[in-house]
């Protein structure tokens, strides 16, 4: 018998594949017909995008939980702005320095903390975002403090710099749909199905001779050079950093975009950090006036409908939608 | 000469002693059975041999090593695999997919191999595809291939466990109770599916309570009883022995 499944999975991968890279040329081209500001909006997005589709990694695939994320960003973007100010170094060598740096730490800082389990882990976590956090604020030498880096040269390569949001969002695009990518092999992989099999059961891998904590430790580590990567792409982008802009709120938004997207889906974190830097932006520009002081109340409300009603992320859509095509011509 | 070699196993749970110094040998390519009434310790025994958790005493030699307090993928990666009494699948998975991890002991190559894709990769992941279909069809789940796990009924969610387990190309097969919540007729195909799996050369130690499938596949089985073992023989001796007969009258007299 031919299973249903595999005359339908070709079409779809084709399709799925696809898909993604056209809305992101709608979206590039929305960016660059409209104002400076929706750029940057986008290009936020973006740069949430390579955060959350490195949380994913522990988060979504492994099934783990961090709260400390945030400082492996801040790592990222300070790195970014010390090694351009000080030693002069191209940004993207900057980035690449930085990421090494994060890549360490989060070695030294996950080898002994993923050996806990459930509660431990996450406070282990959150204790790290929060030191991270007081460190950027009390070495004021090399941080500045609470007055924040500001100056930090935008992207650029060779010398030549990209000039404007515009040209920047194009490439904080590209660098998003090449995390995805990257996230998409790994996860259709042995690597990938080791990470997953974790999050099904910690005691049925183990007995398939998959090692727990080495694997949680790649995933941890795989995380914190996406986070890095995102906190670099933010100072560049913006120009200034401050402690609060790698503080606890990046925590909790990125749990938003995470859930909203679909955890442990491949574009589920691009989708959500999308949509989620999007809601406020269309409330904004269409809510009528009396109603703007409510602005916040009405987004957290299509958060909360959009969790209830599609509790698997808005990236399943596509899925169900596919699901009931090929229910329908099998009827 | 013996695949698994149990030395006085014992196992405290506080003051509880869940395994008292239990011994037994299991010769290679044999079929073994673990039987017991309720809380008699034989999933704690499966647990102590397999590294889920360290025996408070005793030792176990594996393939003539001793694998005493080994972590447990360690033990696993020597082909010592065990199935779990409460099936133990990956939910967010397919049915395929859960078999597939099952390879992990047999296969290599991990970031890097999945970033590159090289001629290498693409042949392992077309090898696991084939032997996860062929898996499948062994265990009778061929035309499931493509659904969640989760969504299967128990009973093949036990088979899926063990097509699972046979991916990872066991050397000893640790099998906790796989007939609980199949029917007779499921049952039956389950013991033709262990004869097999014996009959392509992997040891097995089964635990089960369905004495019809102990006595039709077992060649020997150890009896245990409150931690103890308190019989070991061939299906014919333990049927007749007056000790098993007790345990086993003395529970069904509590039940009754
Ligand atoms: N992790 C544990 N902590 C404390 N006590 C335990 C633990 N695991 C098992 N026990 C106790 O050890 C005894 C033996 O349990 P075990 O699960 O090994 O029995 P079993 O023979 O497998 O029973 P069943 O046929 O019901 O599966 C029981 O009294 C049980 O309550
Ligand atoms: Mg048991």
């Amino acid at each position: 018998m031919i299973s249903p499944a595999i005359t339908s999975t070709r079409p779809r991968a084709a399709w799925t594949a696809a898909l993604p890279v056209i809305a992101a040329g709608a979206l590039i081209a929305y960016g660059l017909t409209s104002s400076g500001y929706i750029a940057t909006v986008l290009g936020f997005a973006a740069i949430y995008g390579v955060f959350c589709t490195g949380l994913n990694f522990f988060m979504g695939y492994t099934g783990q939980a961090s709260f400390g994320q945030n400082a492996f960003a801040a790592l990222g973007g300070y790195g970014s702005a010390i090694l351009t100010d000080r030693l002069g170094l191209e940004p993207v060598l900057a980035i690449l320095a930085s990421m090494s740096i994060a890549g360490i730490v989060a070695l030294v800082v996950g080898y002994p903390t993923l050996r806990l389990r459930g509660h431990y882990l996450a406070m282990a976590t959150f204790a790290l975002g929060l030191i991270t956090y007081e460190i950027t604020i009390e070495w004021t030498s090399l941080t500045h403090g609470y007055m924040g880096y500001s100056g930090i040269p935008p992207l650029g390569l060779f010398g030549y710099e990209l000039a404007n949001e515009k040209q920047q969002l194009v490439a904080l695009v590209v660098i998003a749909l090449f995390g995805v990518w990257i996230s998409n092999r790994l996860r259709n992989s042995r690597f990938g199905r080791a990470l997953r099999a974790i999050a099904g059961s910690e005691a049925a891998a183990a007995a398939l001779g998959i090692n727990v904590a080495r694997y949680k430790l790649a995933a941890f580590v795989i995380a914190a050079l996406y986070a890095s990567v995102a906190g670099s792409l933010f100072a560049h982008f913006i120009g200034f950093i401050s402690p609060e802009v790698f503080g606890t709120a990046m925590v909790v938004l990125s749990f938003t975009m995470l859930y909203l997207g679909g955890i442990g889906t491949t574009w589920g974190p691009l989708v959500g950090a999308l949509i989620a830097s999007l809601i406020p932006e269309v409330l904004r520009s269409t809510l009528p006036g009396g109603l703007k002081e409510g602005q916040d109340i009405v987004y957290c409300a299509i958060l909360i409908l959009i969790l209830i009603f599609v509790p698997k992320g808005l990236s399943s859509l596509g899925s169900l939608w596919q699901a009931r095509r090929s229910a329908v011509r099998e009827g | 000469m013996a695949l698994l070699n149990v030395q006085g196993v014992t196992k405290r749970f506080g003051g509880l002693v869940a395994n008292d110094s239990i011994s037994f040998a299991v010769p290679e390519g044999s079929l073994f059975a673990v039987i017991g009434p309720n809380g008699a310790g034989k999933t704690t025994l499966f647990n102590a041999i397999s590294g889920f958790f360290a025996p408070t005493s005793g030792r176990i030699l594996f393939d003539g090593q001793d694998v005493t307090g080994l972590a447990q993928a360690d033990i696993a990666q020597r082909g010592l695999i065990r199935t779990y009494q409460l099936v133990q699948l990956f939910k967010d998975m397919t049915v395929a997919e859960n078999v597939q991890v099952g390879f992990h002991r047999m296969t290599s190559g991990n970031v890097g191999a999945a970033l590159l894709r090289g001629a290498g990769f693409r042949r392992q992941e077309e090898h696991i595809r084939e032997e996860t279909r062929s898996l499948l069809t062994f265990v009778g789940l061929g035309n499931r291939a493509d659904v969640m796990a989760d969504t299967l009924p128990y009973g093949q969610q036990r088979l899926l466990e063990v097509a699972r387990a046979l991916a990872a190309q066991p050397r000893l097969l640790l099998l906790d109770e796989p007939a609980a919540g199949l029917n007779t007729q499921e049952t039956d195909a389950l013991a033709d599916t262990i004869l097999r799996i014996n009959a392509r050369g992997v040891t097995v130690v089964l635990i089960e309570h369905d004495m019809g499938l102990v006595m039709k596949v077992a060649q020997r089985i150890a009896v245990l009883d409150f931690g103890r073992k308190i019989a070991e023989g061939t299906p014919a001796e333990i049927r007749s022995d007056p000790a098993v007969i007790a345990a086993y009258l003395g529970t069904e007299a509590e039940h009754a």
